[in-house]
């Protein structure tokens, strides 16, 4: 019998959280997206996803440039303004047993990437698509988003005149499979959701409240780690249990009511009832509840909504086994009989 | 009246409401005068319409092959009221006019010859159900004319039957009213036109189609595998004959597709998919013609820095702005030339033909992913979406060129020492991994921003040049794969420069300023940009060069000025755009107007 590695050392796959990990972050000490990408790894690493499996996207940003900060060994496309879900839908179809995580941001997804994210929603394209949301345009010094609240005030930009965009809504309103809010001070949280995220079979869309610690962290700002905290309500307590029949999991919470919605693949989310008792398979109440939330002025994190059993995009082509650009030019010429026919039938 | 018989030589003009069904009658004519041996073209001058406007359809007939626009027609059909006065003015002397005899309008023409056909009371011979008479109704017009110019019965036959795919019902519905045509024509019309047809061989072995489907069918035996596309005229039709084929040919043994065809939401997200694809290893396609080109331009800049292999098809028409829908013209060279913002050249195929059309529509992925950038091909509405005579395709003679990718193995090999865009083999082009590549030296970044060889970001002033001028290079080391220009050539001082659908008006400007003026011209046929080393030695070779092409400014005559400064003042355009195809006409009288002041 081999001495088994140090169990905290390595994951099931036997890598360490070394071998997930990207460049070091140009983005401000103390950004909310480097918490984020830490969750990433620590979410990529006790899932035990091969980090070659994993594909990463984003537009133009801050949030944008995050992708090459965790998971160093995964290809990674970072393409223009607004528009990674179109890349993302494309490459979809390269080798569908890829793991796509897209990184964006308010500025990002909710102006110019509107158009894409409502319709790689309503394709259900398989990806995790990340909000890192901060109310403020950072890379260009501190503009106003489409997130950002009515009547905020920034130090150089004056106030913001304009109702904000709620970017959980618009994925409940295209009928998005998987919708879920957090703080990036939150890191369980965060982390839970993200491994949920993954392993959801269709779009799954996470909106993050990641503060923005140079242009937009006063007090008063719903963006802020201030207000945040303060504001929090989690809708549960979340646990996401993998599904690995070769390690026992301990109950994830010890006491208190749980409920658990498995997903596509048999893993589970574990949710622990806190003061209310929320359904996230129930679209009308998810709606209901996002609107109290922004009446009450409530910041609701947890897993908003959730389904399954409706197909993903690539579920939807017939596809073959093998990855479509592993094909070889047998699989993709047609042959030369079938241009005679062709030719004739033009004659 | 009866002058002397003018055989297989003239053209119709046969004027309709859009929406009436007409189309199968004009193709039932075209595809019985192609089958009789006889050289012609079919294009359809239509309105941004569904259902209401005017719409032309425009048939040449001619012996020697020449098939460009005629701008007078010899013989014009009127079904359409609202266009009828210009459409009885537009005849020539000598010509003919047949009209439904519904249309109570005053003729005062007694120069021509007339004919009036009782389209109504014809249609009701057939046996469709009321509401399909109107369709069939057009037969009537094809009777006649078939029967006033000589095409025979069985020839029809089997002409429609070509239209309805063979199906009995609808073909023998149909020739109910042709034969009822054609009967009633022989019974009650007097001949007094000089026109006919006369069986030929000229046709013999050739094919009849259009432009998009022969792209779309060179894209799948190109081993096309994605595309995205979003609708617009006149583009649409090359993406919904690639759904209307790849089910028939690209299937694994097992039944499963080898493609994925996909409509975006828009131009933005059919190319974002396309790169997508392109750069996850597919071999990707859209479609579009020039508004979406504008949408696509951010992206296009993206894949050639980030260096993603994708064809972009782009079938032209007459802009600027949302322009002219329906009508052809070569406007977009220059935009596409330039495509994005920053130093940025593309390669560009200018098929001009439509075997060209397939050759260029599976060449342009081995060159798209030798390159690894986007390779755009210039089509246009006449090309693409009128039917053109053609050599039959040629099965591509050499196999898939899936350029300089690496697999796990090749990295083995390697002991995962790469850089994605370093310069290995000294031409520019550089290696590269596509997702699902496990090695764990296989990933990169892919950016559009700036990058050094191993694609992490970089705003190192030297690393951000150099990799300028090894893209560059790239450039000049495909220029050898690239079609060749076609030279017809014979000591002239006078050199001609064209591509695409102008062609045959130039072919024929050719012989008509051969024959009348006296003007020999040698010409050289463009079939990609940038120019290579033929086109430079063509152009020394002459003392002028008329640059012939559908566009207001010149737009070839232009980039071959920024490519040839030296040579520019030998440069003349003889360039128009009103939506129209050249005709030889116009083509030979602006050259010789040029020639005759030097």
């Amino acid at each position: 019998m081999t001495a088994p590695a140090a169990p905290s050392q390595v994951n099931r796959i036997g890598l360490t959280k070394t071998d997930y990990r990207g460049l070091p972050s140009t983005l401000c000490p103390g950004c909310g997206h480097n918490s984020i990408a830490n969750q990433i790894i620590a979410a990529c690493y006790e899932l035990g996803i091969l980090p070659e499996k994993v594909v990463k996207f984003s537009g133009i940003g801050c949030s944008s440039k995050s992708p090459a900060y965790f998971l160093g060994r995964a290809f990674g496309f970072n393409g223009v303004h607004g528009r990674m879900p179109s890349l993302a839908t494309g490459a979809r179809f390269g080798d569908p047993s890829l793991e796509f995580i897209g990184v964006s941001g308010d500025g990002d997804t909710a102006s110019i990437g509107m158009g894409q994210f409502k319709h790689v929603i309503r394709r259900n394209v398989p990806m995790l698509y990340i909000i890192e949301n901060n109310g403020v345009y950072g890379l260009t010094k501190g503009q106003f988003s489409a997130t950002a609240e009515v009547g905020l005030s920034l130090k150089y930009q004056g106030t913001n005149p304009y109702m904000p965009v709620d970017m959980c809504m618009e994925a409940l309103a295209s009928n998005a499979t998987f919708v879920a809010r957090s703080f990036a001070g939150d890191s369980k949280q965060v982390k839970e959701l993200i491994k949920a995220g993954i392993s959801h079979h269709g779009i799954a869309v996470l909106d993050i409240i990641s503060p923005c610690v140079t242009f937009n962290n006063e007090e008063n700002s719903f963006h802020s780690y201030t207000w945040s905290k303060d504001h929090s309500e989690p809708l549960h307590e979340i646990a996401f249990v993998p599904k690995l029949k070769e390690i026992e999991f301990e109950d994830p919470f010890e006491e208190g009511e749980t409920r658990e919605v498995t997903m596509h693949d048999g893993s589970t989310v574990v949710l622990k009832k806190l003061e209310k008792d929320y359904d996230p398979t129930d679209r009308w109440q998810a709606l209901r509840m996002m609107e109290e939330a922004q009446r009450n002025n409530w910041l609701v994190t947890g897993l908003i909504y959730y389904e399954t059993g409706r197909p993903a995009l690539t579920d939807l082509y017939n596809l073959p086994e093998t990855p479509m650009n592993r094909l070889g030019e047998s699989d993709l010429r047609p042959a030369p009989e079938t241009l005679e026919g062709i030719n004739a039938s033009f004659m | 009246m009866s002058a002397q018989k003018i055989v297989n030589d003239f053209s119709i003009n046969i004027a309709t409401v859009n929406g009436s069904g007409s189309q199968t009658a004009n193709s039932t004519l075209l595809r019985a005068f192609f089958k009789m041996g006889i050289p012609i073209s079919g294009k359809n001058l239509f309105p941004s319409n569904i259902q209401g406007l005017p719409t032309w359809y425009l048939i040449r007939l001619n012996k020697e092959g020449f098939t460009a626009r005629k701008e007078v027609s010899d013989i014009v059909v009127a079904l359409n009221p609202a266009s009828f006065v210009q459409d009885l003015a537009s005849v020539p002397p000598g010509g003919a006019f047949f009209y439904a005899d519904d249309i109570r309008l005053p003729i005062n023409r007694s120069d021509i010859s007339l004919y009036p056909m009782p389209v109504k009371p014809l249609s009701r011979e057939s046996d469709v159900s009321p509401n399909l008479r109107d369709y069939v109704a057009n037969m009537v017009y094809v009777g006649v004319l078939a029967h006033m110019l000589g095409v025979p019965e069985a020839v029809l036959q089997e002409s429609v039957s070509y239209q309805f795919k063979g199906k009995e019902k609808a073909t023998e519905a149909n020739m109910k009213v042709v034969r009822a045509a054609m009967q009633w024509a022989a019974a009650n019309l007097t001949k007094t036109d000089p026109f006919a047809v006369e069986p030929m061989d000229a046709t013999q072995g050739l094919i009849m189609t259009d432009g998009n489907t022969a792209a779309a069918l060179g894209s799948i035996y190109g081993g096309l595998q994605f595309a995205a596309w979003y609708p617009i005229t006149p583009s649409s039709s090359l993406a919904e004959t690639l759904n209307q084929y790849l089910p028939k040919l690209r299937k694994t043994p097992d039944g499963k597709n080898t493609y994925a065809v996909l409509q975006a939401e828009d131009e933005l997200a059919a190319i974002g998919m396309a790169i997508g694809a392109g750069w996850s290893g597919l071999r990707a396609l859209t479609a579009t013609s020039g508004p979406g080109l504008s949408l696509m331009t951010e992206y296009a800049g993206l894949a050639h820095f980030a260096e993603v292999p994708v064809v972009i098809w782009d079938i032209q028409r007459a802009g600027p702005s949302t322009g002219l829908p329906t009508r052809t013209a070569q406007g977009d060279l220059t935009l596409v030339n330039f495509l994005s913002h920053g130093d940025t050249q593309h390669v560009i195929l200018l098929p001009g033909t439509i075997k060209e059309c397939f050759e260029f529509g599976w060449q342009a992925f081995d060159l798209a992913e030798r390159l690894q950038g986007p390779v755009f091909v210039l089509s246009d509405l006449d090309l693409g979406m009128n039917q053109w005579m053609s050599e039959p395709f040629d099965y591509p003679n050499r196999p898939i060129d899936r350029g300089k990718v690496l697999w796990e193995e090749d990295l083995e090999k390697l002991n995962g020492i790469w850089a994605r865009y370093q310069d290995v083999d000294g031409d520019g082009i550089p290696y590269r991994t596509v997702p699902g590549n496990l090695h764990p030296a296989a990933a990169w970044f892919a950016r559009g921003a700036g990058h050094d060889e191993t694609s992490r970001y970089s705003e190192d002033p030297q690393v951000w040049e150099s990799n300028l001028l090894r893209i560059k290079k790239k450039y000049e080391s495909i220029k050898p794969l690239l079609p060749e220009p076609l030279i017809d050539e014979a000591g002239s001082d006078v050199g001609i420069i064209a591509y695409g659908s102008v062609i045959p008006a130039v072919a024929e400007a050719r012989s008509l300023l051969a024959s009348r003026s006296g003007v020999r011209t040698d010409f050289l046929r463009l079939r990609a940009l940038p120019c290579t080393q033929p086109v430079h030695d063509f152009v020394a070779r002459h003392k002028r060069v008329y640059f012939v092409e559908a566009n207001r400014d010149g737009q070839l005559r232009q980039l071959a000025s920024i490519a040839m400064p030296a040579q520019a003042h030998k440069f003349r355009s003889a360039c128009h755009t009103d939506g129209l195809p050249l005709s030889a006409e116009w083509v030979a009288r602006t050259i010789l107007e040029q020639e005759e002041r030097s």
